[in-house]
């Protein structure tokens, strides 16, 4: 089963970056990276199964930085909402040249 | 675990769940609505959960639903709603002809990256001998052999976690608090 949960952990890493770069909404745009994240978990446990049970651990710290990240992002979102009334990242341009 | 002992019932399930997975990955992309689409990524990973199971990894497969599909999608849904984001804007976020092209190629170059990763090579002194970790599980439990290595090999990182959880509290407590309050002080 390690080809084919390779093949899906590849699909589904590839719809998080098209989501990534094709949506401007800032929660979405979120969302889309713990779907890559997820597609790299599952890929761990895959090779978990051939090469033993590190892999599981390795999915533990990121299930854990993926955490912290969603807390500190959505944190970062809602303080940016305050100031601009909005999530849209067309909008939110003050780095732009 | 080779191809071919696999059970039917095994194999029509791993695949099930993995096209299900993806259909609702699609369909989370492609909604307008955050809610819709928090609601479809929790589908997603609700597949990703059994693909765990059936990977021998139930202990992974009972966090991911605890972890992902309980806490970290609650606090996204609790956000969007929040924010009052749940209604789909009159106009779609997604971006234009360009931002599209560019998705297209950037997501078909990493998907011929990982295909071609697929086909590699896996060293034969590397591998473990067939159904090792199942076997593993069977003996000692499906926690047992998970935090052994979490508890000797990898302290340092489990630690470390430790550490940047602390932070990324810290940090969301700092970025969630009004300036106003700030100020008053």
């Amino acid at each position: 089963m390690l080809t084919e949960s390779l093949f899906f952990s590849a699909v589904l890493f590839t719809i998080g970056v098209v989501g990534v770069l094709t949506r401007r909404n800032a929660i979405i745009i979120f969302m889309c990276v713990e779907l890559m994240l997820n597609a790299v978990n599952l890929t761990f446990v895959a090779f978990a199964q051939v090469y033993g049970v590190a892999g599981q651990v390795f999915v533990f710290f990121v299930m854990t930085v993926a955490a912290a990240e969603a807390a500190v992002g959505l944190a970062i979102i809602i303080a940016l909402f305050r100031h601009r009334q909005t999530v849209n990242l067309s909008n939110i341009n003050l780095l732009k040249g | 675990m080779t191809h071919n002992e696999l059970p039917l019932f095994y194999v029509f399930h791993f695949y099930f769940f993995g096209i299900v997975g993806i259909a609702s990955a699609i369909a989370f992309v492609t909604r307008k609505s955050p809610v819709a689409a928090a609601l479809w990524l929790v589908n997603t990973m609700f597949c990703l959960a059994a693909m765990y199971v059936l990977l021998d990894a139930q202990f992974i497969g009972a966090i991911q639903v605890l972890v992902y599909a309980g806490a970290i999608m609650v606090v996204f849904l609790f956000v969007i709603m929040l924010l009052n984001l749940g209604h789909a804007s009159a106009l779609s976020d997604a971006r234009g002809m360009s931002g599209k092209l560019i998705a297209g190629l950037v997501g078909f170059a990493i998907l011929a990256q990982v295909f071609a990763l697929t086909r590699a090579h896996v060293p034969e002194a590397l591998t473990l001998p067939e159904n090792a970790l199942a076997n593993q599980f069977a003996r000692s439990g499906a926690i047992a052999p998970l935090a052994g290595p979490l508890f000797k090999e990898y302290l340092l990182a489990f630690e470390v976690t430790s550490v940047l959880l602390l932070a990324a509290v810290v940090g969301a407590v700092v970025l969630g608090k009004r300036k106003e309050r700030i100020r008053a002080h």
